[in-house]
């Protein structure tokens, strides 16, 4: 089967982004690009169930030639081809990104389209959604098991206080959350590998977004409180505070 | 005129908190737009809800009510959604950020050719325009945005927006759409043991990490939960470990909340944690290492071994409690 992961660049979780003098943009020097942590959940799963056949895994990221080392960084787990699709930047909107991935996904036949179920920068997720919608695609998210027989898929998803169970019949959209498996550390033959594969550059449509960013801020800070006391002792005045100050118990 | 309407979020034959924390949102945000708000409820056998959004200031109700609406389709009822939107000539869609929300909204989006905000926890009007305020980048910076399609869709998180009262005489208005084949459906749900609350849905959390030093000692963390009707979280270095599922997980990589108590025990308070809980309007830390980062963001500090002052603690709020 052939299956095609959406992957997006983002910056290293232990960042702690700044912003920039236009203050509608974050500053990228300094930051340490990374793929974003659901889409290796997604790359991860896109080779394990294609371990045992002859299909191949394709990569597709959207932004411009600076994502290409997180597009190397994901062959170099094992997938086979590479698409970028060019845009001087990855734009705000995501029904634009959305709509630019499903143009290149439409005529690929994959059998399966694997997303992770959220990108750490934006913390959108909608893309998988809006894709499987202009794809006529059954879609699932924040899937934490697959299970498929023949075409017919059964999923679990994360809800509030439990999971759902999902099926439906291939092709169709998968977004990952965490705890589908364990991604796969990246060999030094893979990485020389990825460095041979030629990714394949497609021009993005122009669509006009609708998501404008005003103004970014840093949240309040929070004011480091009183340290109420050390040991037990400190107990019974923390619990008064809480309920005569704070008024939350 | 501005008209917002609120997708309602039902679970075995009730209505979720998050849609009246919606539609309270949104009878704010209509009063500052001169608009109004409508709720919209899919479902099978639902009728008698139809009422309920009048108390929070929805005048009008679009009930679709039918038997193949029994079992939920996240894309069957995107597609009710929009053309519900269309139907009620709506200007804005507000849903609760939850795990159906995240889902199904953006889905309604793409239908409506039109953008969305996710997860937002305020916004503000300027001169007729809605700037919507957001959480990015694991709540690092916070984004303002304003939305120019013909539709402004937005989630909105849960716990954030009070649910206010505001009694109005609610319009009843059956609504039959085309009903699409589905292309997914939810066979079952499955339900965690003991129908425990979830993290993103309570009012007081207890979370517990490493500094717990083993699962075997997380009787100390329930008990405390027990007594506070809070629900348990965890660290990703217990969650790693085995010790907890990853549904309690805090933090960039699990989920992030907004209560109004976190009780950090025995967690020392990583970047990657303090992403999803310092949001949180009181933080409590426990924790033996005074350096600890996790007593930067804490309101009240105790330093001190988890072992002691937990049953002590646990304690000190029975006896609270039954005063
Ligand atoms: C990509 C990425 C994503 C991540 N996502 C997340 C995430 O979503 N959530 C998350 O939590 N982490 C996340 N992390 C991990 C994070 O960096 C930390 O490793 C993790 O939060 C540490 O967990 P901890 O506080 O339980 O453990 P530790 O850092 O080991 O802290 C244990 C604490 O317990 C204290 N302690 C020990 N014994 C006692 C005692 N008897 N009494 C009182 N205190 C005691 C210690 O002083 C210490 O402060 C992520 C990391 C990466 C790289
Ligand atoms: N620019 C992009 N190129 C390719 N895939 C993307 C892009 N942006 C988002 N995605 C995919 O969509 C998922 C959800 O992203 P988002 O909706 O932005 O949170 C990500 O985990 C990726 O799999």
């Amino acid at each position: 089967m052939n299956i095609g992961v959406c992957i997006k660049q983002v910056p290293d979780t232990e960042t702690r982004p700044k912003i920039a003098d236009n203050g509608t943009e974050i500053q990228k020097q300094g930051i340490k690009w990374i793929v974003n942590p659901y889409d290796e959940f997604a790359v991860e799963q896109a080779l394990q169930l294609t371990e045992n056949d002859d299909g191949e895994v394709t990569i597709i990221s959207m932004g411009p030639a600076d994502i290409e080392p997180s597009i190397r960084g994901a062959l170099a787990m094992g997938a086979q081809k590479a698409i970028r699709i060019d845009t001087p930047a990855s734009p705000d909107d995501q029904l634009v990104i959305a709509k630019s991935l499903a143009r290149v996904l439409e005529d690929k036949n994959f059998d399966l389209i694997l997303f992770g179920k959220q990108a750490i920068d934006d913390d959108a997720a909608q893309v998988p959604q809006m894709v499987a919608e202009a794809l006529d695609l059954p879609c699932a998210t924040v899937v934490v098991k697959i299970n498929l027989e023949g075409n017919k898929a059964t999923v679990e998803r994360e809800i509030e206080g439990g999971k759902e169970r999902l099926s439906f019949s291939l092709p169709a959209v998968i977004a990952a959350q965490k705890g589908l498996n364990e991604p796969r550390y990246r060999s030094l033959k893979g990485i020389m590998q990825a460095k041979k594969v030629p990714i394949e550059v497609v021009t993005a449509e122009a669509h006009q977004g609708n998501v404008k960013i005003e103004k970014l801020q840093y949240p309040p800070q929070k004011q480091p409180g009183k340290i109420v006391g050390k040991g037990p002792e400190a107990v019974p005045e923390l619990v008064r505070l809480l309920h005569e100050e704070a008024k939350v118990i | 005129m501005a008209h917002i309407l609120v997708i309602y979020e039902i679970h075995k034959k009730s209505i979720k908190k998050v849609s009246f924390e919606a539609t309270s949102a949104a009878a704010d945000l209509a009063g500052k737009l001169n608009g109004t708000v409508s709720a919209l409820l899919i479902g099978h056998d639902i009728q008698n809800l139809a009422k309920e959004p009048g108390n929070y200031g929805a005048g009008k109700v679009f009930v679709v009510d039918d038997p193949k609406l029994e079992k939920y389709s996240p894309d069957v009822f995107a597609n009710i959604t929009a053309q519900a939107a269309k139907e009620a000539g709506a200007t804005h869609l507000f849903m609760g950020a939850s795990a159906t929300g995240k889902d199904m909204l953006p889905r309604a989006a793409f239908r409506l050719d039109s953008s969305l905000a996710q997860d937002i926890i305020g916004f503000e009007t300027e001169g007729g325009n809605v700037i919507y305020k957001r959480p990015i980048i694991a709540g690092k910076l916070h984004a303002r945005v304003s939305l120019s399609s013909q539709y402004q869709l937005a989630t909105l998180r849960p716990n954030v927006f009070a649910v206010t009262e505001k009694k109005v005489d609610a319009e009843v208005v059956k609504f039959s759409p085309e009903i699409p084949a589905p292309r997914a459906v939810v066979e079952e749900i499955l339900v965690e043991e003991g129908g425990k609350l979830d993290v993103t849905e309570a009012e007081i959390i207890v979370s517990g990490g490493r500094g717990m030093k083993g699962p075997e000692n997380w009787q100390l963390i329930e008990n405390l939960a027990d007594v506070l009707g809070a629900a348990t979280g965890a660290s990703r270095a217990v969650v790693d470990a085995g010790w907890r599922d990853h549904a309690e997980q805090v933090g960039q990589t699990g989920k992030t909340v907004s209560p109004n108590l976190y009780i950090a025990c025995g967690i020392s308070g990583a970047i990657q944690h303090q992403a999803g809980m310092s949001s949180s309007k009181y933080i409590v830390a426990i924790n033996k290492d005074e350096e600890a980062p996790i007593f930067n963001i804490a309101d009240y500090g105790i330093i001190g071994d988890v072992f002691d002052i937990l049953p002590k603690l646990t304690e000190e709020i029975k006896k609270l409690k039954s005063q």
